[in-house]
């Protein structure tokens, strides 16, 4: 009897400690979705705010975290890439490679407000790229190295070691193995990393605070060293730092929205990605 | 001792005092072997007795495993295939390797057998069709396939995919075939057709076999050499290993008496 009650309690305990993940996500999205959805609107994702962004839209802002995220790709999945075939194809097993994942584990644990204070330094002062889109970009490039990285090693294990053997048994080189047998299977399941990466970059802020993202700007960037708007840091701005904030609260609710929105879309782009090359792998 | 047996024929491959080492343990100790060229040699032992390790370092397939050690020398034609000089990559288009276990790629039945081709670069698209065609007839899985070349290989049979295998293997033109217990996942029908293929092939290979099955080696093997615990045990004509062996550990083994 008293172990029956126990039972219950137990499961009692564990089923609502998941319905309260459930509820709280819940509550997040009704508020967002409740209170942003009405100020959306052509004219909100295609104009420039005005009247000391009272009105007008967030298209600069938009833009801007699209420029940065575009930056990340071009700088983090190479290098991610590279780093995941050169560690689970060829590294060997000693001091060096595990310092070397000792490190990624470790970056990845690293606060983002650092990677911003390391992107000043790095980025805008030592390369003299200045608050830009390429010093913005660069540093959210590093933040996602080490998932980029992880999830990249974790789709090159999931390829049968028979691919590999198969082909360097036929005469062919380690590169051309990996290259013509390894990767093919692989790319997909790195791809679906890089987007994961990607998409906790896009709603960062603090590391494009110092390295790039602007208060305001009348005009949008002509180039890779202009600052920029951003999504994440536009909402910071209008929640927070605004001299009428309770008027511009809807805007901040529709900037919310949008950038929950574009963080879902590459979310469930990286899952159907998966999905599609699970299906593959299995037929 | 090994000359004795083999009387007139030509040595295509052969090994001096070859040990291997995984660290600090041994796997291989002191094994001096010569496989004659258009045989078939059979490897036999129990499991663990390093054959299969032996039949790796053939064709330098276990320089991919971290930590090894190779002391000896395995002469191909005459060339220490573990000279410095020499290339693995080279020594594996020559010689090549069936697996225990088929491995077609994800790709089309064409694509398998054509990748090795595709390695070396230089072909028209022409003569990489005739060898596939030739490989796949040589590996009598022509008349299976020949109207679904462009079908997943991955839809073949167990039996099928280990012949796809073996086309895959002739499609490089090797001198030497190692086969790694070719047939151990293969219900009796598939094997059949590789125990018959195996004999077709060594009209113009060497053929280097490891086999759990004795009945195996004796079916298709010319010579067949005892493996226990890292030591080449004995090596002679395969009638003789298993009817009138020279050791009491090989006779103990190929009557059942251990294994």
């Amino acid at each position: 009897m008293k172990k029956k009650c126990a039972e219950r309690i137990g499961f009692a305990l564990l089923s609502s400690a998941a319905v309260l993940v459930i509820l709280f996500l819940g509550i997040i999205l009704w508020d967002i979705i409740g209170n942003g959805l009405g100020v959306i609107s052509w004219p909100f994702l295609t104009q420039s705010p005005r009247e000391g962004m009272t009105e007008g839209g967030i298209f600069p802002a938009i833009l801007g975290t699209f420029l940065v995220s575009l930056i990340t790709v071009v700088f983090a999945v190479p290098l991610g890439m590279g780093a995941a075939i050169y560690l689970n194809e060829y590294a060997l097993a000693g001091r060096m490679t595990r310092l070397t994942r000792l490190a990624i584990r470790n970056l990845s644990g690293v606060p983002s407000i650092v990677y911003g204070l390391f992107g000043v330094v790095l980025f805008v002062q030592m390369m003299k790229f200045g608050t830009s889109v390429l010093s913005a970009g660069l540093t959210l490039a590093l933040l996602t190295l080490p998932l980029t990285i992880t999830a990249s090693e974790e789709a090159l294990k999931t390829v049968p070691k028979s691919y590999r053997e198969g082909a360097l048994a036929l005469g062919a080189t380690q590169w051309y193995a990996i290259r013509t047998n390894v990767l093919p299977y692989a790319v997909p399941g790195m791809l679906t990393g890089v987007i994961l990466g990607l998409a906790r970059a896009a709603g960062e802020t603090a590391p494009i605070l110092f390295t790039g993202a602007a208060f305001f700007l009348p005009h949008l960037p002509k180039s890779l060293f202009d600052q920029f708007m951003a999504l994440p840091y536009h909402l910071y701005i209008l929640a927070t730092q605004h001299h009428d904030i309770a008027k511009v609260r809807p805007i901040a609710y529709g900037t919310a929205l949008v950038l929950l929105g574009l963080i879902l879309l590459l979310s469930t782009s990286a899952i159907y990605f998966r999905y599609r090359y699970r299906q593959r792998m299995r037929s | 001792m090994n000359s004795s047996i083999m009387s007139g024929e030509k040595i295509k491959m052969s090994t001096r005092e070859l040990s291997f080492f995984y660290g600090k343990t041994p796997a291989l100790k002191n094994i001096s072997m010569e496989f004659c060229e258009k045989c078939v040699t059979a490897l036999i032992g129990p499991s663990g007795c390093g054959k299969t390790t032996f039949l790796r370092c053939l064709n330098r397939m276990n320089d991919t495993i971290e930590g090894i050690r190779v002391e000896g020398e395995i002469l191909l034609d005459h060339e220490n295939i573990y000279d410095p000089e020499v290339d693995p990559v080279q020594v594996r288009r020559r010689v090549g390797m069936v697996f225990q276990k088929s491995n077609p790629f994800p790709k089309t039945i064409f694509e398998n057998v054509a990748y090795g081709m595709r390695i070396s670069g230089g072909y028209t698209k022409a003569q990489i069709a005739e060898r596939v065609e030739e490989s796949l007839k040589g590996a009598a899985l022509w008349n299976e396939v020949s109207d679904r070349l462009n079908d997943s290989a991955l839809a073949l049979s167990g039996g099928q995919q280990q012949r796809l295998c073996i086309a895959r293997a002739l499609a490089v033109e090797p001198e030497v075939i190692l086969m790694d217990e070719p047939a151990s996942a293969l219900d009796p029908i598939a094997t059949q057709k590789i125990e018959e293929l195996i004999q077709e092939l060594k009209k113009n290979y060497t053929i280097i076999i490891v086999t759990h099955n004795m009945q195996q080696a004796a079916r298709v093997s010319d010579y067949t050499g005892f493996f226990y615990l890292g030591e080449l045990i004995e090596v002679d004509r395969t009638e003789k290993i298993f009817t009138n062996p020279g050791k009491k550990r090989t006779e103990d083994y190929v009557t059942g008496r251990f294994g």
